[in-house]
Parts: C-alpha cells; sequence; structure tokens
C-alpha cells in the first residue's frame, strides 16, 4: 500500500516537472501576435533602449475611430467619472432643446385643436331619454373609483410638472420671474418624484381590475368599423367597455409601465444603468409622456364636457340606465341576467332635479 | 477679453492628482463632490496616457442648453458659471455634458440630487466677487484677483494648461513641435467644435 502510494507520487512530481519545463515553449509568441497584443516589437540595436514614446500613444481622434465614448480608469470610487468624453451629451441636448418641444407642443396643441373641431361640429354627445330614464346602474364600485382618481389626480399633478421641464423656461420664466420660476419648479421636482409612487400603484390597480373586461373582442371590431358613435347618431353595440375605452384602458397600461420602468431607472440615477441608459431613459420618458398627455387631453374631455352621463361612472359611481343602454347595452343585459331584477342598483329611483 | 480654456498635455501629466487636490482644498468641496478628476486611458498598457478632466466651459455649452430653469450664464470671459439659487438639482445637465463635470450631493430620497456643482475656472459665481456668500456656496474667485485656476498652477509638469484658448493652444503647439509628439487636445473638438492643428 505504502509503495504503491509512493510511486504515484513520484508520477505526480515528474508531471509537474515536465510542465514547467514546457512552459517557456507555450508562452513563447512571434512578432505578429505582439503587435496584435498593442506591444510594439523590439527591432534591437541602437533604437532598442531609446522607444519613441509616441509609437504606442493613446491619441483622442484614433480613439474615436473605434469607441464611441473615451473611457479609462478613475482612482474615485465612482464608476460614472472614468467616463472621459462622451460625445451622446451633444446628441441628448438636440433631443431635449430640439425635438421634444415640437413633439410636444404639436401632440398637445395638434390634441386641443381636434378636440376643439369636434366639439363646434358635432357638440356634446347628449343623453337621449326613454322609459328608463332616472334610473340608476352600478358602474364602477369604491375601488375601481379610487384606482381611478388615486392615478388621475397623480397625473395631473405629474402631467403639469413635467411639462414645467421641457415648457417652463419658455413659457412660465418669462411671466413669473427666474426666481420665482426657479421656486416653482424646485417643488415640481419633489412633486413628480414623489408623486410618481401614488402612480403607478393606481396604474397596477386599474390595470387588475380593468384587465378582464379590456381584452379586445369581435363586437369592438364591429364598434370601430361604425366609428363608435362619434360620427352620425348610431349607437353601435358594446360590452362593459367598449373599443375606444378598450385602447384607453390599453394607452394608459401599456404608457404607465413605459412610464413606470423608465421612471424609476431614473428615481436611483446611475444604479440601472449608465450614461447612455440614462440618456435613453429620458428620451422614452419624455416622448411617451407628452403622447400620454394629448391621450388623456382626450379621454378627460369624453368623460367630462364631451358626452352628457358619463361623469357619473366616475363620479357616484352610478350611470343612467338609458345612458348605460345607448352606451353599453351588451353589459346592461349581462349585469341584468346576473343580479336579476331585484338588485338593488337598478331599480326605479327618483330623478335627481336638474 | 480673453476667451479661457483648459488644456491637458497627457504626453506630461503623470498622474499625480495635485489638480485634483488642490481644486478640493480651494474651494473646500464637499465629500463626494469632484469638480476635477484624472483619467487614465489603456492603464498599465504600452502607451497609456492620463488626462485631468473638469468642466471645459464649452462653446455652445450643452448643460446651459438643457437646464429647465436656465441657472447657466457665460461670463465675458468665456466661462460657463451657473447660480445655485435657481438649480433645482434635476440632473439634465450631467446627462448632456461631454465631460462628465456636473457633481451633486445626495440629499434625500429617489436620487433626489442636491444643488449642481462644478468647475468654475476659479471664477465662482454671481454673487459679488469675493463675498462670504459666494465662498460658500461656489468657493474662491481666483480670476476676480487676477489669478488662474489654481489646478493649472500647482501643475508640476505643466501638464494642465489654463488662461487665454489661443495662448494655451501655443505654448501646446511649441512643446509638439520641439519635442516631435503630442496625443492632442483632448476635448477641444467636443468641447470647441476645434482642434489645435500642429
Amino acid at each position: 500500500m505504502k509503495q504503491a502510494f509512493k510511486s504515484i507520487r513520484a508520477v505526480a512530481v515528474a508531471l509537474g516537472l515536465a510542465l514547467v519545463a514546457a512552459a517557456p515553449v507555450l508562452t513563447t509568441s512571434t512578432p505578429a501576435e505582439a503587435q496584435q497584443t498593442g506591444v510594439a516589437p523590439r527591432t534591437g540595436g541602437a533604437g532598442d533602449s531609446g522607444r519613441n514614446p509616441t509609437a504606442d500613444s493613446v491619441n483622442e481622434e484614433a480613439l474615436f475611430k473605434n469607441n464611441d465614448k473615451l473611457q479609462g480608469t478613475v482612482t474615485l470610487p465612482d464608476s460614472k467619472a472614468s467616463i472621459l468624453v462622451q460625445p451622446q451629451g451633444r446628441d441628448y441636448r438636440q433631443f431635449r432643446e430640439g425635438w421634444l418641444p415640437w413633439i410636444g407642443g404639436i401632440a398637445i396643441i395638434g390634441m386641443l385643436l381636434a378636440l376643439a373641431v369636434f366639439y363646434f361640429t358635432r357638440g356634446r354627445i347628449r343623453l337621449d331619454h326613454s322609459e328608463e330614464s332616472g334610473r340608476k346602474i352600478l358602474r364602477f364600485n369604491a375601488f375601481e373609483r379610487f384606482s381611478h382618481w388615486l392615478t388621475a389626480s397623480c397625473f395631473i399633478v405629474l402631467a403639469i410638472t413635467g411639462l414645467n421641464y421641457i415648457f417652463g423656461k419658455r413659457l412660465l420664466m418669462p411671466l413669473i420671474g427666474p426666481d420665482a420660476f426657479a421656486s416653482f419648479s424646485q417643488w415640481g421636482k419633489y412633486a413628480h418624484t414623489f408623486l410618481s409612487w401614488p402612480f403607478m400603484l393606481g396604474v397596477l390597480f386599474m390595470i387588475v381590475v380593468w384587465v378582464r373586461d379590456n381584452i379586445p373582442s369581435r363586437v369592438d371590431w364591429a364598434w370601430l368599423k361604425r366609428g363608435g358613435g362619434f360620427l352620425g347618431d348610431a349607437h353601435p353595440d358594446a360590452g362593459r367597455f367598449n373599443a375606444g375605452q378598450k385602447i384607453i384602458f390599453w394607452i394608459v397600461a401599456l404608457f404607465g409601465i413605459a412610464m413606470s420602468v423608465t421612471g424609476i431607472i431614473m428615481l436611483f440615477p446611475f444604479s440601472a444603468a449608465d450614461i447612455n441608459g440614462m440618456q435613453l431613459a429620458q428620451y422614452v420618458h419624455a416622448t411617451v409622456g407628452v403622447i400620454f398627455i394629448a391621450v388623456m387631453i382626450a379621454h378627460i374631455y369624453i368623460g367630462s364636457l364631451g358626452m352628457e352621463g358619463a361623469y357619473d361612472a366616475m363620479g357616484s359611481g352610478e350611470v343612467d340606465l338609458a345612458w348605460a343602454r345607448r352606451h353599453h347595452r351588451l353589459w346592461v343585459e349581462q349585469q341584468q341576467k346576473s343580479k336579476g331584477a331585484h338588485n338593488p342598483h337598478i331599480g326605479p329611483r327618483p330623478a335627481p332635479a336638474e | 477679453m480673453a476667451r479661457m480654456k483648459f488644456l491637458c498635455d497627457a504626453d506630461r501629466c503623470i498622474e499625480c492628482n495635485a489638480c485634483t487636490v488642490a481644486c478640493k482644498n480651494e474651494h473646500d468641496v464637499p465629500w463626494g463632490i469632484n469638480r476635477r478628476r484624472v483619467v487614465t486611458i489603456n492603464d498599465g498598457k504600452p502607451g497609456e496616457r492620463s488626462i485631468s478632466m473638469a468642466c471645459m466651459h464649452c462653446t455652445d455649452a450643452p448643460c446651459a442648453a438643457v437646464c429647465p430653469v436656465n441657472c447657466f450664464y457665460t461670463t465675458v470671459d468665456a466661462v460657463v458659471l451657473h447660480s445655485k439659487d435657481l438649480c433645482i438639482g434635476c440632473g439634465y445637465c450631467f446627462y448632456a455634458c461631454p465631460f462628465g463635470a456636473p457633481q451633486y450631493p445626495r440629499v434625500g430620497n429617489f436620487g433626489s440630487r442636491g444643488k449642481m456643482d462644478k468647475c468654475t475656472y476659479c471664477a465662482a459665481g454671481p454673487e459679488a466677487d469675493g463675498s462670504v456668500a459666494e465662498y460658500e456656496k461656489y468657493g474662491s474667485n481666483r480670476l476676480a484677483e487676477g489669478k488662474l485656476p489654481l489646478c493649472a498652477e500647482m501643475c508640476s509638469t505643466k501638464s494642465l494648461l489654463a488662461g487665454d484658448g489661443e495662448i494655451i493652444a501655443q505654448i501646446y503647439k511649441e512643446r509638439v513641435l520641439k519635442r516631435g509628439y503630442g496625443s492632442g487636445a483632448w476635448g477641444w473638438k467636443t468641447a470647441y467644435r476645434e482642434t489645435v492643428a500642429i
């Protein structure tokens, strides 16, 4: 047994020695390989002791040919500091000062103009009276309304403070002066960062409570083909949500998620993204944000001024049964079938004195 | 009036970091804020070079353009300065700055940045020259005393040059011609849209 162990050790030592002997052979490289690793080959002779220090010195112009930004090492415990030059800052400036005000201005003013044209040509969509007028049906329960108004109130503050980052210095600062404007913007910044959290919560709540009623169906296609009743007097069938409302739902869900993800990246700067990632987050956040605001202006219009009776759904939660049957016939039928005629919410009630 | 610029002759920089220490000390710059830093390119490899970098006081500065409260201004010496009274700490100038110059103290939750701080070219801010308020916010105002930025004045190898752009470009040109090499005026193309042609 002892003998066997000794012989194994002898073999191991011999193998080790053989590897050490082979090592110089393995690591010797050719001049061509040395050049590839950036070490200039030694030519020997007189030039050997005094190599030209520029022969392989780094050069800004040459570095920029292969890199989009210059990065090195730095003794500071801050990874951002290691970037020497990032010309992408110029692109960021071009976006923020060149493109963004135009994208935002066209989206928002364009939407306001379109709504004004609609209002003055089509007018308010009136409540049609029928024998069911005055009876009420519960459309949104307390939690649904809470989620909506939580999101909506945060959205309004976020939209105003967000637009202030773009248009404040152009529109508000000349009116109130730089000092008052800076104080306002300071508070706006805090409002924007802190109200983002309840906003994200509200978006999450709304997705959870409404996603099952917003799955697209064949009825939506028919609704869209008939223009949703916006043009003419037709009232195409719709379930709990019509195709227009479903589009709004999905815009809020997807834009809300996009705003939340890019917003969280900016709430924790440089923890999830580097400088170019932070710039990208801003591009997405700002572009989606201004389009989101334009879409929400249309949503606010149709939910208040644009359609008589629509506001009650989110106000008291109960809508006029005649209105509900006009706009969401399939949903009313389903509600009445499942809850029966004795549903406390669907019954004769005194009409509000108007 | 002069057009003030910085030029770091990387072939002379020995990465001693005296410029960063001088800056910190001269202006009582708080912990975590670095108005000037030394970045080493290709560290440990042949041809490595170190470059001292701070605000380059750009022509048509991107920071000033993106600022949502317009707190930046350019002095007659073409030094880019800002007002900490107006700054809201949004961080946009850091995204726009090609040189990573703007710095922010952390003041609260969720990336809440305090008032931005950056190299002032030793020219402080909008307050009265030499006042206590000016020193507390921006550090000393050497330019008002007729002195150049301390980082460059302190530089042991005279690698970091500060002064009128044409004069320091001329000094750099003469150096390159005499010694026969130069790695370029780092950042000049991005900051001033021009470079030092030899």
